[in-house]
């Protein structure tokens, strides 16, 4: 049987794709009235890995760690008014055994479950420790390796002690360790095994059976975080859903679901704010500010944990070798200047971390713009404007966290030529300017240079400070690259290393870093401020002085 | 046809092995570390040596030349080190999305080029041949990135007309042929199409103007042939070369183009180079390099075959 439709006229035709589109524009608002969904544009080329371990830096972090996944430990996120402190994450205490202090006890937090409904417990934890350091463990993936075992150096293993109990063992007494298992996320192993089993027996090999099963895992994850993946297109988006049973109720998230777009390029990013197709910007376009602002967007920013410097070489033939050159330097960059010429996008450092951080102590030396002063520290140290001294900088054109490294860099050319400084720069590609850094100053790699202008994180002690000026940390170990080599110094990292009382160790920090401001290893220029830009309907948005921010938190309109 | 099929065939081979050889060391030769995208910058030099042990990116370049060619003839371009995903997916999934706009893109630029360079010729020193020349010389001229940056400060921030970015509102895995959908192609497109539009416009109005003073057309027209019979003549004339010119751009287009996928974030294989150019990203660089050269000679036999059908003289040649 068939039945006759009437003929279709142009006119009908029109009249219903009209009334069809009316309705199909109609439901889509009722939808979006129904979900809260928040559009973000990052500035990284792709999803950062979906799987626990995120790649593409502290952006990755950001968007796919803390939103997804928890660490043992945590930072708070919830001021932007003072420097972000550690708190429990998925372990609600811990403490070194005191017999032994390379041994340490974590309590976990009891009721928490991965998002696949598995618990959340030692053998968890154990499982997660493996995947990075135990090489004979199934689920070993030296994918996540790089972005791990480097940002916790002295963790060796985990031990379950109970339901709710690990002892995690370190190379040498650390009492750092705490701050580095931010970096680790907690995994769930029962969806990486189902992940694993699924895959066909002809994938016979262990490595490819781990490769392929953290690959099945990434594009359907499973964590404890406050957010569950729902949707993943390679290279284009990630959507993620509120998980409403999160164990945190203060950040069971109010926004149903959050969809992050990689948007790399700058402008681009600021034309789909513009054109209304994300709600929120990471590092916008800075000559585009004001633009964005007049469209009643908000602008966020605050001083982040990362420094901008030259890192010195203390080695015998470069003249930084001498402190009254390293110190003359310090005194005569226009900072302030400086921070107009990048339209106010960056706060002047005044040493690793500024004042009202816990860990800023009081350095003798100020780090301020005094020209006269440095004028007298280089004429003691033997040079004149006849005589100036000769340093040659690596730096690259660009680079993560690298801000705008020719203009700021030959703004300081300029203002060093006032103390007797001859600049002269070796730029290299971002790649290959910190694979030279990790070599060493000594190494061919270096060109001979006397500085390395490479931006760092400095999030937590060993990062910000014990990896630049410990004798331990010397290349090819770490990032020593100066050879920097001072027997106090040495002490006092040992000394805020096997310091476990918080209040001591703050400290025993303030100590090393005011002796690290006072000995000058570096030239102190900014910090970067992460600038982005925000629709007026995101409420409850708190910028803190880190890396990252809290998503969970947040209301929208 | 067929001897001359295979004989070209037989040409193609050796290019093949040629591109992969060339491909899979030329990125060598680029500075920078290859497990750049899995090892953060402050990670130490003994850690990237351990890491270079696990990938076996110490091992002989030959020796791994040889085990990646073996394969990629088996169709396995290898896993991407920075999302551990298969290359061919990736590389495979950013082809479907560049030929979406370079097809596009090579329609809007064919027919406006065909149409100004015939314009042009026809009509030479005319006002309307310096204004179709004009319009071609901008087309070959213009930088297409700012011109894509143009369009979506005036089509995207400006009048909210077209979406700045992306490839649809759901992204290109939830791809359909509507309004919704369709309307994240036009500026990418448009963009495309300015220098293949150019280039054949100058193509076809030189082509035009020979052909026009050539003996054979004063001979149709001494025979009385109308103007729209003469018109097909130069058509057929001039199809060869323009075809072959068109093939070349369609060749590029499909390349990708790194900037104007970037400006608008097109996942296409443009977009994807330059994450894998970024990320140092070498198996996912080698097999798109691979795939993009080998669709590069295929496309280029094709026009060869095309040629010879629309002109015999070639194959006899």
């Amino acid at each position: 049987m068939s039945m006759k439709l009437p003929k279709q006229t142009p006119a009908t035709a029109l009249s219903r794709f009209a009334l069809a589109l009316s309705l199909a524009i109609g439901c889509t608002t009722a939808a979006e009235a129904a979900e809260k969904v928040l559009r973000i544009g990052m500035t990284a080329g792709d999803i950062p890995r979906t799987l626990g371990q995120p790649d593409q830096g502290y952006e990755g972090n950001r968007f796919t760690g803390i939103t997804l996944y928890d660490s043992l430990t945590q930072w708070d996120l919830s001021s932007g008014d003072k420097a972000s402190v550690l708190i429990p994450g998925l372990a609600e205490s811990w403490s070194v055994d005191p017999a032994d202090q390379t041994k340490w006890i974590f309590k976990l937090r009891p009721d928490v479950t991965f998002h696949d409904g598995s618990p959340f417990n030692a053998d968890a934890v154990v499982w997660n420790v493996d995947k990075v350091l135990n090489k004979d463990a199934p689920q070993y993936d030296p994918s996540q390796i790089g972005v791990t075992a480097s940002r916790m150096p002295t963790l060796r293993s985990a031990r379950k002690v109970d339901e709710l109990t690990v002892e995690l063992t370190t190379s040498e007494p650390d009492s750092f360790l705490p701050y580095n298992l931010t970096n680790l996320f907690m995994a769930s192993p029962s969806h990486w095994q189902a992940k694993a089993d699924a895959l066909p027996a002809s994938v016979a090999d262990p490595a490819a059976r781990s490769q392929q099963a953290w690959a099945a895992f990434a594009a359907d994850s499973s964590g404890t975080g406050p957010f569950k993946q729902a949707r993943f297109v390679p290279r284009e988006r990630l959507e993620i859903v509120a998980n409403t049973d999160y164990w945190d109720a203060k950040r069971r998230p109010q926004i149903d679901r959050v969809v992050l777009l990689p948007l790399p390029e700058a402008s681009a990013r600021t034309a789909a704010l513009m054109s209304g197709q994300v709600d929120w910007i990471e590092a916008p376009a800075p000559d585009s500010i004001d633009a964005i602002k007049a469209r009643g967007y908000k602008l966020y920013s605050n001083l982040q944990p990362h420094l901008w410097p030259w890192q010195f070489s203390l080695l015998p033939e470069s003249p930084f070798h001498d402190k009254q050159v390293r110190q003359a330097a310090n005194l005569c960059v226009n900072r302030e200047e400086l921070k107009a010429l990048l339209s106010g996008q960056m706060e002047p450092a005044t040493g690793v971390v500024e004042p009202g951080d816990p860990w800023r102590g009081n350095p003798s030396f100020q780090v301020r713009y005094d020209v006269a002063a440095g004028q007298k520290l280089m004429q003691a140290a033997g040079y004149s404007a006849s005589k100036p001294a000769k340093v040659k900088v690596q730096t690259s054109a660009s680079g993560s966290g690298q801000m705008q490294p020719l203009p700021m860099n030959e703004y300081i050319q300029q203002n060093l030529r006032d103390c007797y400084f001859d600049v002269e720069f070796d730029v290299l590609e971002w790649n290959t300017l910190y694979s030279s850094w990790r070599l060493g100053a000594k190494d061919p790699a270096a060109h001979g240079a006397d500085a390395t202008n490479v931006s760092a994180a400095v999030m937590d002690p060993f990062f910000a400070m014990v990896r630049f000026v410990s004798s331990k940390a010397l290349p090819p170990v770490s990032n020593n690259w100066g050879y920097y080599i001072d027997e106090k110094t040495d002490a006092l990292v040992e000394k805020a290393r096997t310091t476990f009382d918080e209040q001591a160790r703050n400290e025993a920090l303030g100590e090393l870093h005011a002796n690290i401001v006072d000995e000058a290893p570096f030239l102190f220029v900014a910090h970067d401020v992460g600038p982005r830009a925000l629709s007026a309907k995101i409420g409850n948005v708190v910028q803190p002085r880190s890396w990252f921010i809290d998503i969970a938190t947040m209301t929208l309109d | 046809m067929i001897g001359y099929l295979l004989r070209r065939l037989g040409y193609a081979l050796p290019i093949m092995l040629g591109v992969s050889f060339l491909c899979f060391m030329l990125v060598y030769l680029a500075p920078g570390d290859p497990l750049v995208s899995i090892l953060p910058a402050d990670a130490s030099a003994e850690l990237q040596k351990q890491m270079m042990q696990l990938y076996g990116f110490d091992r002989p370049l030959i020796e791994q030349f040889v085990r990646w060619l073996w394969r990629a003839l088996q169709g396995d371009l290898g896993h991407s080190i920075a999302t551990s995903r298969p290359v061919v997916d990736e590389v495979f999934k950013a082809v479907g999305n560049t030929l979406m706009i370079a097809v596009l893109a090579t329609l809007i630029g064919f027919t406006l080029g065909a149409l100004f360079g015939f314009v042009a010729g026809y009509f030479r020193n005319s006002w309307g041949d310096r204004l179709a020349s004009f319009v071609s010389v901008i087309g070959v001229s213009l930088p297409n990135y700012w011109l894509g940056m143009v369009l979506v400060i005036v089509f995207s921030a400006q009048l909210m007309w077209l979406p700045a970015t992306g490839a649809g509102p759901g992204g290109s895995g939830s791809w359909t042929w509507d309004w919704e959908h369709v309307q994240y192609l036009i500026l990418p497109a448009l963009t495309m199409s300015f220098i293949p539009m150019g280039i054949v416009a100058r193509t076809v109005r030189a082509l035009v103007a020979d052909i026009l003073s050539q003996e054979f057309v004063v001979g149709l027209r001494a025979r009385g042939l109308g103007e729209w019979g003469v018109f097909k003549h130069v058509v057929k004339n001039c199809a060869p070369t323009a075809l072959a010119v068109m093939g070349l751009q369609l060749g590029y287009l499909l390349g990708g183009s790194i900037l104007i996928e970037t400006v608008f974030s097109w996942p296409g294989t443009g977009f994807l180079l330059n994450q894998a150019i970024f990320q140092r990203d070498l198996p996912l660089l080698q097999g798109t390099i691979l795939v993009l050269a080998l669709f590069f000679v295929a496309l280029n036999l094709l026009v060869d075959v095309l040629q010879t059908i629309f002109d015999p003289r070639i194959e006899r040649g």
